[in-house]
């Protein structure tokens, strides 16, 4: 059962069997999947409404209109670039895509609370972070055109290549967490930190369990950032955990929290909350960003067949733009030339990011070799040169 | 001017190689946005809408729904410029001037796309299509993806296998002028490692195995010296027409294996008393001139045998849905003959005395050997019997006669060490196994005739009591 209160103490009789349970009990389970009323951390209601949080409102006080249009901003930029590469995927533009459709919110919050000398560690759905990190749309491409391994500068950007197997990032993150520690970047405000994005079926990966040790007992400045979308492709995530996934944190020995995924208001608070935690040496953190992945798992997924769509009717009324944008006209903080510059903007950028994919060069042959190792490597130069040396025994090689 | 483009149906998942058209978005004379969903298709993924590459005019829908689609087929063409507002130069911007590579493989391509365009001109060369099979790593209702293979320049062991011919090699295996850019040689890692201890350059090496594959073997030849093992496989296998008598009978035993449900039963029997009888009569004035054999005492005792179990000779005739079963014995007599197997009637044999069937066999045979069997001979039997024993053979599982219900094997006659009265004592020994249809006979009508046949080799005074 889903927490200890429910639990039979020894000596006591079983309150319920599986077949009856208490009310308590069921309770209990669905909070593990609910929003977790006053536990959930919400600076902006579905209504765009600004409710007062005394432990985070601090966090976000610099925020003025400014900031909160830019929040918009990039929200709604991030949304377009999705929606356009997913129609590019639709007509063979793109070997593959995979949406963040609901997700914008969690995502921009945590990626502007992040100071240039913080590190990333993204899965493969955080084109929102990757935004913030100064990595551009078009870089993104190369990999879902099958074309490349990474397309960015993950030192200069200080945003890690995007990793596909489940839950691996979460190991390269305590790692590099821990080195921080051990270098003697962490310890006062100018410390530095790293964040690790994953999903809630991650969460069930034993690596994803690992990191969680290591950077526990370490006390590694890392943010752990989960966004629970719901569902782990088919699977929902009542099948991931018996209790809500932030109170996984206290079994590890650090603090855990949850945060409406949807508000980019509350993400923002919270992850500078935890970064700070992070810096100053009292990490690691985990956040759950509760969420709702509106699209399917991939452009190769199919999500009517495993879910219904009242549950994304339901979601629609929370979106995290639609509530920032609410917020920012019902307060007067933007007006109608600001939202009209936006959309053109919008469509600016997917028309940009469309000419780019089509004309995309390929890599050359010898890329796949270039970024391996940080020094040069005798067995892998002469297997380049292999490579190389094949290549050009093809009629019409070298006119590419 | 008018500016056409055609949209080609993309591979929405990971290797799909299909798609069903589900319904159409547009109609001709539409005016479409980019992104504009247009048709919804289902794969063995997913049903998906597609959204339109481009703004302009819906001039063609070139599929239909209800129809599978194989990806890359255009579905769909758009006048990109209806007002005709380009330059012939603009023509070249946009989609269609993409890297012909990348566009052909992602599927954006112009109505006479690059990838059609572009034949392996190598392959032709060397009279064979550069084409292999390929099968996805991930996911499922892939069906088969066909790679081009790009055309080398030199023609070293790579053009070999690309023509599927390995004759000898003229040049040694030793250090020769193969340079860097010719092929990379086929090898298992294993075996790349053992040429690597033992020093030998792979891309000196021929491969004996199966499409070039060197071997370890080959490695080990090429360390010691010696000639690569070469196989010359076409030197060595035969290719024959198959017709006439081969295609027939293999026709009817796929029919038959495939159609009838087979049962076989076995039974050893001691022919000692058949054997004697055979001895007695051979040398009377009733058989003179006549070849008795055994299979005659046989074919005798299923005549015979079938009065008491009519089920097998029977006929299921599936298309009136009825069971034929048939008041004579047309026995069918299987004869290994220069032209093939054939299996030639002896009409209305359950009508004939032993010294007839003999001769009647007699006779059947010596037709069928000569080649001289007609067709009509080998039509409308009943029951079956295939002499194994004159091969040496002692049993098997024979395989019905299309149209008929069981078919008896006949054994090699052996001696062979049996009980008799509690004592172990040379005997005329033979197997005995029958196969039949078991949609019209049981195991116990089978079993039954089966014994029976048994008990009149074992014991011909039995046939009294028939």
């Amino acid at each position: 059962m889903s927490s200890a209160e429910q639990w039979t103490q020894p000596g006591e009789n079983p309150a319920a069997t599986a077949a009856k349970p208490t009310p308590e009990q069921v309770i209990a389970g669905l909070r593990a999947t609910s929003e977790g009323g006053t536990e959930l951390v919400q600076l902006l209601n579905p209504e765009g409404e600004r409710i007062a949080s005394p432990q985070f409102d601090r966090y976000v006080e610099d925020v003025d209109a400014e900031q909160l249009r830019g929040l918009y901003r990039d929200m709604t930029m991030v949304r377009r670039v999705d929606r356009e590469a997913n129609s590019l995927q639709r007509q063979g533009q793109l070997g593959i895509w995979v949406p963040l459709l609901g997700q914008e919110a969690a995502q921009i919050g945590a990626g502007r609370a992040m100071r240039p000398s913080d590190m990333a560690f993204p899965s493969y759905r955080e084109h929102g972070i990757a935004w913030c990190r100064g990595v551009t749309p078009q870089e993104l491409l190369g990999i879902f055109r099958c074309t490349d391994h990474s397309g960015w500068d993950s030192s200069a950007t200080r945003f890690h290549p995007y990793t596909i197997v489940i839950g691996n990032q979460v190991l390269n993150a305590a790692g590099y967490a821990m080195g921080q520690r051990l270098d003697g970047r962490v310890g006062d405000d100018g410390g530095e930190a790293t964040i690790c994005f994953f999903g809630d079926g991650a969460t069930s990966q034993g690596d994803v369990h690992e990191g969680f040790v290591w950077a526990s007992v370490y006390d590694a400045p890392l943010v752990f950032f989960c966004q629970n979308n719901q569902w782990a492709i088919s699977e929902p995530t009542e099948r991931q955990s018996r209790l809500p996934l932030y109170q996984r944190a206290r079994g590890y020995g650090f603090p855990g929290i949850r945060v409406d995924g949807n508000d980019v208001l509350g993400c923002l608070a919270v992850t500078r909350w935890a970064l700070e935690e992070c810096r100053l040496g009292n990490g690691p953190v985990l956040i759950e960003a509760f969420t709702y992945r509106m699209d399917a798992h991939t452009t190769t997924d199919d999500p009517t067949r495993y879910r219904l769509s009242d549950e994304l009717e339901a979601w629609k009324l929370k979106d995290p733009i639609e509530r920032a944008r609410v917020h920012l006209s019902r307060n007067g903080l933007a007006d109608n030339d600001f939202f009209e510059q936006v959309a053109s903007d919008t469509d600016e950028l997917a028309a940009e990011l469309r000419d780019f994919c089509v004309n995309m060069p390929d890599p050359p042959p010898d890329r796949i070799f270039s970024q391996v190792y940080a020094d040069p490597s005798s067995v892998l130069d002469a297997e380049r040169d292999e490579f190389l040396s094949y290549l050009d025994g093809f009629v019409g090689a070298g006119e590419r | 001017m008018p500016d056409y483009k055609q949209f080609p149906l993309p591979d929405t998942a990971e290797g799909l190689t299909e798609a069903e058209i589900l319904s159409w978005r547009v109609k001709p004379g539409d005016e479409v946005q980019v992104n504009q969903i247009v048709i919804e298709v289902e794969t063995a993924k997913a049903a998906v809408e597609l959204p339109c590459p481009w703004a302009g005019v819906v001039t063609e829908l070139l599929v239909e729904p209800g129809q599978t689609v194989e990806v890359g087929t255009p579905i769909l063409t758009v006048d990109v410029d209806p007002g005709g507002t380009a330059s012939a130069a603009s023509d070249a911007s946009g989609a269609s001037a993409a890297p012909s590579a990348s566009a052909a493989k992602n599927g954006v391509q112009q109505a006479a796309g690059p990838a059609e365009a572009a034949p392996a001109a190598g392959s032709e060369e060397n009279g064979a299509p550069a084409e292999d099979e390929m099968k996805p790593l991930v996911g499922y209702g892939s069906k088969t993806v066909t790679a081009k293979r790009r055309p080398r320049k030199d023609h070293g062991p790579a053009s070999d296998v690309q023509n599927g011919t390995f004759g000898p090699v003229d040049t040694p295996a030793q250090e020769s002028a193969l340079l860097e850019g010719s092929a990379v040689p086929l090898a298992k890692p294993p075996v790349r490692k053992l040429a690597k201890d033992l020093g030998i350059d792979l891309r000196t090496v021929t491969g004996s195995g199966s499409g070039g594959v060197i071997t370890r073997e080959d490695v080990r030849h090429a360390a010691n010296g010696a000639q690569p093992v070469t196989v010359r496989t076409g030197e060595r296998e035969r290719r024959v027409p198959i017709r006439g008598v081969r295609k027939a009978t293999a026709q009817a035993m796929v029919h038959s294996a495939f159609s009838a449900p087979h049962v076989t039963e076995f039974l050893t029997v001691d022919v000692t008393p058949m054997m004697e009888l055979r001895a007695k009569l051979k040398d009377t004035p009733a058989f003179a001139g006549v070849k008795l054999t055994p299979l005659a005492f046989a074919a005798k005792a299923m005549c015979l045998a079938v009065q008491r179990t009519p089920d097998v000779n029977a006929e299921w005739d599936a298309e009136s849905g009825e069971i034929v079963y048939k008041d004579y014995v047309h026995l069918g007599v299987a004869a290994a003959t220069p032209r093939g197997l054939v299996v030639p009637k002896v009409r209305d044999a359950d009508a004939m005395s032993l010294a007839e069937l003999a001769g009647a066999l007699t006779e059947l045979t010596e037709t069928a050997r000569q080649g001289k069997t007609t067709p009509a001979d080998m039509l409308n039997g009943t029951i079956t019997i295939t002499n194994v024993g004159v091969f040496g053979v002692d049993t098997g599982t024979p395989i019905i006669n299309p149209g008929e219900s069981a078919i008896l094997a006949f054994g090699a006659i052996r001696d062979t060490p049996w009980v008799v009265d509690g004592e172990v004592v040379p005997r005329k020994v033979c197997q005995l196994s029958l196969s039949f249809d078991h949609r019209v006979v049981d195991g116990e009508q089978g079993s039954r005739f089966l014994a029976d046949v048994g008990a009149l080799l074992a014991d011909p005074a039995v046939a009294m009591t028939y």
